[in-house]
């Protein structure tokens, strides 16, 4: 995992001009030592690339000041293990609190009760059911995702007549799985030359998605394109399209796996672009936790404060930006 | 087809009835038949409905060889299961060994011994968990539901934490080109040759050996078996041994399908073979064991799965006529089995 190669301009923090952060009088959060700020952080078990790559990120990112003390718990996907793993954090009296909750719903109440006790938290991706419960929600855009996927799907396949698409999702018990599908029929629904011949829903793991293509390679002997919602099972699905000697369609993939970014780069397979939920948020989160600890702004941002909300930009890496994204490739 | 059974029980005193009684053992022998007849039946409706929604793609030498290379894996697993249920035991933790089997297989230090690294890898960790399943069982005297559970749980825990959530990407040619159609011996995948294999040798061992009918004295009557001379631990020892053994050689032939290993693999195969077994004609209960049941089970699964890929319908339905299917299949075979 090289997280520490990209941490550099991956978020606004470190904007060339430090004399005038921003149009008011409220310091900007950047890189010399500040007030100490002990930083809570409590996510899920990392089973899965991106979530391991979350944890880097988030590590590295408070590493790397000397004012910052990561407070980091074991991570759980058990709902009632991750409430007591936070209320021990909120017994610490921790300053702020990240969260990437297992269930985000699950664990509102104990956002809430961190917000009640005086400490500010973080939201990470996976949204609590109340804004009361966080300071500041930061995360990816699984509608943007399928609506980015589809718009460059469409875009390289407008001329065609007829054209065919299929869908590889990802589990589909997972309320992300139905946003991205929705992104990506709505961005399909501009290009009426494009038909969605057949969605198949796998488990984000590379034996599901070895099978499931398999499945959808002999249930459509004829497609142009296929869209993969996550690049771990992409490595299943990519194993699928090899055994079956495929190589008539293109493919999109999605979250931003090393392994993608690699295959793209070489361009000799079908996948020729990936469409990123990047997992540099965590790095991000660490940097908002700060800024609210020390009592400061963003740079490069006119507010006094910290945004409520901030969603990430889902960018499509194909061959002409790939360099540009290789180090943040998750293995 | 003839399936090994028991003497059937008297339910209240279970005591054995006296041997000799050849009309009753008939009536077994030939209820045993009908089960498989009604479990080929259910097939032939499932390829019927495969064939008629979608000819072209269902009714396919390709088809054909997916569905058996998609069964191959699980299919192994159950080989083994059945043995462990047969016996009235029980392993909850095959897919979490063929998990562990395949990462610890798939690690870099491993694969620089190439394809018998690899190989030798998938076994050793196989034989290794049902080793300390079967001694924790036989000799512990732990309760197989309780000790199978322990070993799910800390094999699950081992792999993720020799892969840190991170997927193993198989490079070694060799072990690759298994698992591509160049590979294939007169049309038939590696896969499903060893699937094959492993089915016919079980058969074997169940039907034809002290071993099988030491398995079943066992899952009829312990006790009764303990009296009449058979070493019952060490037969259980080797009985979850066999079933590692099977897990070893289903993550390796997982790695060879997938071309990688990830401690997410083999989720939920303990009940995916389980399912198999039971709706194949295994008594849970122990006692009566059926490997070509088994094996009609695992098709009857993989065939569904294929249909449903095939006429694009989305989980939520595959898995409510999943259910559905197993209800009504168990309850024909139950019908069909008390009218003889």
């Amino acid at each position: 995992m090289s997280a520490g190669a990209f941490l550099t301009g991956c978020t606004s923090n470190e904007s060339s001009d430090k004399d005038e952060p921003a149009a008011n009088d409220q310091p900007a959060a950047d890189d010399k030592p500040g007030k100490p700020v002990t930083i809570g952080f409590a996510g899920p078990q990392a089973d899965h690339g991106w979530l391991n790559a979350i944890n880097d990120n988030a590590k590295k990112r408070a590493e790397k000041y000397s004012d910052v003390t990561l407070e980091i718990t074991e991570g759980s996907n058990d709902t009632a293990q991750q409430i007591g793993q936070i209320e021990t954090l909120i017994n610490k009296k921790v300053d702020v609190l990240v969260i990437l909750p297992a269930d985000g719903k699950a664990l509102t109440q104990v956002g809430l009760k961190a917000m009640r006790a005086g400490i500010p938290v973080i939201n990470l991706d996976r949204i609590f059911n109340s804004p009361q419960a966080y300071r500041c929600w930061i995360g990816g855009d699984n509608y943007g995702m399928g609506l980015n996927a589809g718009h460059y799907i469409g875009e390289k396949l407008k001329d065609k007549k007829n054209a065919r698409v299929i869908e590889l999702a990802g589990l589909d018990n997972l309320e992300l799985t139905k946003q991205r599908t929705q992104g990506f029929d709505d961005a399909l629904k501009n290009y009426p030359n494009i038909k969605k011949v057949a969605r198949q829903a796998a488990e984000f793991t590379v034996e599901s998605g070895q099978a499931k293509m398999a499945q959808l390679l002999q249930a459509q002997p004829e497609f142009d394109a296929l869209w993969n919602h996550d690049d771990d099972q992409g490595v299943g699905a990519l194993r699928a399209i090899e055994q079956a000697g495929r190589d008539d369609f293109l493919m999109v993939g999605g979250a931003g796996a090393l392994s993608a970014f690699q295959a793209i780069k070489a361009d000799n397979g079908v996948l020729k672009a990936t469409v990123l939920y990047p997992p540099t948020m965590a790095a991000s989160a660490i940097d908002l936790a700060r800024a609210l600890g020390q009592s400061k702004g963003v740079g490069g941002l006119a507010e006094y404060e910290i945004p409520a909300s901030i969603t990430l930009y889902s960018a499509v890496v194909d061959k002409t930006n790939v360099d540009q994204y290789m180090s943040t490739g998750f293995k | 087809m003839t399936q090994p059974v028991s003497p059937p029980r008297d339910d209240r005193t279970g005591k054995v009835p006296p041997a000799g009684q050849a009309p009753a053992w008939r009536a077994v022998w030939s209820r045993a038949d009908v089960r498989t007849l009604s479990l080929l039946g259910v097939l032939a409706v499932l390829v019927l409905i495969g064939g008629i929604t979608k000819p072209d793609q269902f009714l396919d030498t390709r088809n054909l060889q997916l569905v058996l290379t998609q069964a191959s894996v699980i299919g192994v697993v159950t080989v083994g299961m059945t043995f462990v249920i047969t016996s009235g035991g029980i392993d909850l933790s095959v897919g979490a060994i063929v998990a562990l089997a395949s990462v610890w297989a798939t690690t870099v230090a491993t694969q620089e011994y190439g394809f018998g690294g690899i190989l030798f890898t998938s076994i050793a960790v196989g034989v290794g968990c049902g080793l300390v399943n079967g001694v924790l069982i036989a000799y512990g005297g732990m309760v197989p539901f309780i000790a199978t559970l322990a070993m799910l749980a800390s094999a699950r825990g081992l792999a993720l934490q020799i892969t840190e959530g991170r997927t193993q990407v198989v490079t070694v040619p060799s072990v690759l080109d298994l698992g591509e159609r160049d590979a294939y011996v007169l049309g038939v995948p590696p896969l499903v040759l060893v699937f094959g294999v492993v089915t016919v040798i079980g058969w074997l061992l169940l039907n034809r050996t002290t071993f099988g009918r030491r398995t079943v004295a066992v899952g009829g009557n312990a006790e009764a078996a303990r009296l009449a001379g058979i070493d019952v631990r060490r037969q259980r020892l080797y009985l979850y041994l066999l079933s590692g053994l099977c897990c070893g050689i289903a993550a390796f032939l997982l790695i060879v399908l997938s071309g990688s290993g990830q401690n997410t693999n083999g989720n939920l195969y303990e009940l995916d073979a389980i399912a198999a077994a039971i709706i194949g004609g295994t008594l849970l209960t122990g006692g009566r064991g059926t490997i070509v049941g088994s094996v009609l089970g695992v098709l009857i699964f993989t065939t569904i799965t294929n249909i449903f890929a095939l006429n694009n319908l989305q989980s939520d339905v595959q898995q409510i006529a999943k259910g559905a299917i197993i209800v009504a299949a168990v309850l024909v075979q139950r019908r069909t089995a008390s009218t003889t």
